[in-house]
C-alpha cells in the first residue's frame, strides 16, 4: 500500500533523512520507532507532501506521490493525526469533523459524522464547543475523528498519545485495535512499546534518518538488545 | 445567535434605525440624514464583504475598494454610452467585478502576509490610475451619471428616494445574510480553518487556494454591488472611490466593528461614518480628534466594538 524507497530530506542545510525505507501493507498496522530527533516526524511530513524530499521515491497504492502537493497526497487516501493534535481551535467540534469530510474512495463502510461520534461518545456532549475549549484527550479524539472523516485508506498517527492521561491513552489504543479489526491500514509513531507490540504487525526502527531494523512484534519483544540500543528501553 | 448579547442588541438597533430613517429624519427636521444613512449602508455592504476574506479568511486586502470603483464605473461608463437598462448594467457590473476579482485573487493569493497586502494594493492602484488617465470618462474629476439604472417598470424606479433607500437597505440585509450563511456552511468552516492553519487543511486533502479564491471572488462581487449602488445613489463616480485610503477606511470599519463577527462590520461602518459626520460639523480639524480616538479604540478594544460589548469573547 505505502512504499517509501530511499527518501532523503533536509531542513535547509541540515539533512535529516538519509535513505529512509518503509513499507505498510494493506490492512496492516506498522510502526515507526526510535528516539527523539531520529527523523520519524520528518518521514511523515515527507510522505504527506508537507516537505519535499530531494532523493528517493514514495509510492501509494501503486502511484508515485512524492512531489505532489499535500492536499493531493491526502486526496489519494492518506489521513494524518498530527503530532500535537493541531485541531482547528476556531472551529466547533462539529465543524472540525464535517468541514474535512471526504467520501470513501474504495468499497467498505464509510466513516460518517455519526460513526465517529459513536466511536468517541465523549465528543457528543461537546459538539458546539470550539476546538480550543476541549481537554487534551478530547482534542486527541477529535484529531483522530477528523482524520477518519476523510475516509483514509492509510491512517498515520504521529505521537497520538503523547501527553495524554492513562485512561484517554487506553481509549485511543482501544480505538486503534478496533480499526485494525476493521482492516484499516495504519502507520503509528509512538513510544509505547508494550501496546504497540500487541497491536502492530510490523515495526521499523529508525536511527539517524534511516531504518536500521524491520521485524515483527515477536522478534522485537524477543530482542532486549535491540530495544536497549535503539529505543532506550 | 445570542440576542441578549449587548453587541447584537446594538446591531439590531443600528439595523432598526436604518429601517426607519426615511420617516424619522424628515420628522425630526433632519432630512439630510436619509442620504447619510444610505451612504453608511453602502459602506457597510463593502465592509461586510471585506470581513468575509479578512476577518474569517485572514486575507488582509489593502485594495478592496477597487471593486467599489469597478462596480460604480461599469454603471457610469454604460450610462455615458446611453445604456441605462438595469438588466444590462447590473449583470455586467457584477460579472466585471467577478472577473477582475478572479484575476486579482489568482495572482495575489499565491502570496501570504505582507506580500499579499502589497500585491492587492498594487493591483488596486493600477485600476485607480487607469481611471485617472481615462479622460473620456472624466479622469480625476469623475464622471456624472445623467440617468439612474432603469428597471423598465413603474413600480420600481430608483429615482424615487424611498425605492433607492430601501433597495440599498435590502442589499445590506442580503449581504449580512449571505455572509452569515457562508460562514456557517462547510465552505466557511474550511476558510476559517485555513486562517488558523493552512498547512493542516491541505494535509487533510483540501486545496485552500481554491477555497480562498472562491471567497475572494464572492467578496469582490459583494463589494461591486455596493459600488453600483453608490453610483446610482450619488449619480456620480470618481477615481477617489477606489483609491487606497478608501481601502484603508474599509479595513478600519471592519476592525472597529469587530473582525470575524457577522454584524461587526455594519456597526463599524455606522460608528466610523457617523463619528466623522458629527465631528466634521464641530470643527474643520476633526481628524485631530478622530485619529487618536480610533488608535485608542484599537489599543483598548482589541475585538472592536463587538469585543468591547461581549465580555469573554475570543477573537478568531
Amino acid at each position: 500500500m505505502l512504499e517509501v524507497r530511499g527518501i532523503e530530506a533536509s531542513y535547509g542545510d541540515s539533512q535529516v533523512l538519509f535513505g529512509m525505507d518503509l513499507t505498510v501493507g494493506a490492512g496492516e498496522v506498522a510502526t515507526l520507532l526510535g528516539r527523539n530527533g531520529m527523523g520519524k516526524t520528518t518521514t511523515v511530513r515527507t510522505i504527506l507532501g508537507i516537505m519535499e524530499p530531494h532523493g528517493g521515491e514514495i509510492y501509494f497504492e501503486g502511484a508515485r506521490i512524492d512531489g505532489l502537493p499535500s492536499y493531493k497526497v491526502a486526496q489519494s487516501g492518506i489521513g494524518l493525526v498530527p503530532e500535537g493534535r493541531q485541531i482547528f481551535p476556531n472551529l466547533s467540534v462539529r465543524e472540525n469533523l464535517i468541514a474535512m469530510a471526504r467520501p470513501r474512495r474504495i468499497e467498505g463502510e464509510s466513516w460518517t459524522f455519526e460513526r465517529v461520534i459513536d466511536l468517541f461518545p465523549a465528543l457528543s456532549a461537546r459538539l458546539e464547543r470550539a476546538g480550543n475549549q476541549l481537554s487534551g484527550g478530547e482534542q486527541q479524539m477529535l484529531a483522530v475523528g477528523r482524520a477518519l472523516m476523510t475516509n483514509p485508506n492509510l491512517l498515520i498517527l504521529d505521537e497520538a498519545t503523547e501527553g495524554l492521561a492513562p485512561l484517554v491513552r487506553t481509549e485511543i489504543w482501544n480505538c486503534l485495535a478496533d480499526l485494525k479489526d476493521a482492516r484499516q491500514s495504519i502507520l503509528v509513531i509512538d513510544k509505547n512499546l508494550e501496546v504497540l507490540t500487541r497491536i502492530a504487525d510490523r515495526h521499523h526502527i529508525v536511527e539517524k534518518g534511516r531504518v536500521v531494523w524491520t521485524g515483527t512484534s515477536d522478534e522485537l519483544r524477543a530482542s532486549g538488545d535491540l530495544q536497549a540500543r535503539y529505543l532506550g528501553v | 445567535m445570542e440576542f441578549k448579547n449587548p453587541a447584537n442588541i446594538l446591531t439590531v438597533m443600528v439595523v432598526g434605525l436604518c429601517a426607519v430613517v426615511p420617516f424619522l429624519a424628515p420628522a425630526l427636521g433632519e432630512p439630510f440624514y436619509v442620504i447619510v444613512f444610505a451612504r453608511i449602508m453602502i459602506w457597510a455592504i463593502a465592509a461586510v464583504s471585506l470581513n468575509l476574506i479578512m476577518g474569517y479568511g485572514g486575507m488582509i486586502s489593502f485594495g478592496h475598494a477597487v471593486y467599489l470603483g469597478i462596480g460604480g464605473y461599469t454603471i457610469g461608463i454604460l450610462a455615458f454610452h446611453g445604456i441605462t437598462s438595469a438588466w444590462v448594467q447590473w449583470p455586467l457590473a457584477i460579472s466585471t467585478c467577478a472577473l477582475i476579482s478572479l484575476i486579482f485573487g489568482a495572482i495575489s493569493l499565491r502570496t501570504r502576509g505582507v506580500y499579499f497586502i502589497m500585491i492587492t494594493l498594487a493591483l488596486a492602484q493600477m485600476v485607480f490610475f487607469l481611471s485617472v488617465s481615462a479622460e473620456r470618462y472624466g479622469s480625476d474629476d469623475g464622471l456624472n451619471i445623467l440617468a439612474r439604472s432603469d428597471f423598465g417598470v413603474s413600480f420600481f424606479d430608483l429615482n424615487d428616494k424611498l425605492t433607492m433607500y430601501y433597495t440599498i437597505f435590502g442589499f445590506l440585509l442580503a449581504s449580512v445574510f449571505v455572509s452569515w450563511r457562508l460562514i456557517h456552511s462547510r465552505f466557511g468552516a474550511v476558510i476559517r480553518a485555513a486562517k488558523s492553519n493552512d498547512t493542516r487543511v491541505q494535509a487533510v486533502g483540501l486545496s485552500t487556494y481554491t477555497y480562498r479564491l472562491t471567497a475572494f471572488v464572492i467578496a469582490g462581487v459583494m463589494c461591486g454591488i455596493a459600488g453600483l449602488l453608490q453610483a446610482n445613489l450619488e449619480n456620480f463616480v470618481s477615481p477617489d472611490m477606489m483609491n487606497w485610503p478608501r481601502s484603508g477606511e474599509l479595513i478600519f470599519m471592519v476592525v472597529l466593528g469587530g473582525m470575524s463577527t457577522v454584524f461587526g462590520p455594519v456597526t463599524g461602518a455606522f460608528v466610523f461614518l457617523m463619528l466623522s459626520e458629527i465631528l466634521s460639523t464641530w470643527t474643520i480639524h476633526w481628524h485631530v480628534i478622530f485619529g487618536p480616538f480610533l488608535v485608542l479604540l484599537v489599543i483598548f478594544a482589541r475585538g472592536g466594538i463587538a469585543g468591547l460589548l461581549t465580555p469573554g469573547r475570543t477573537r478568531e
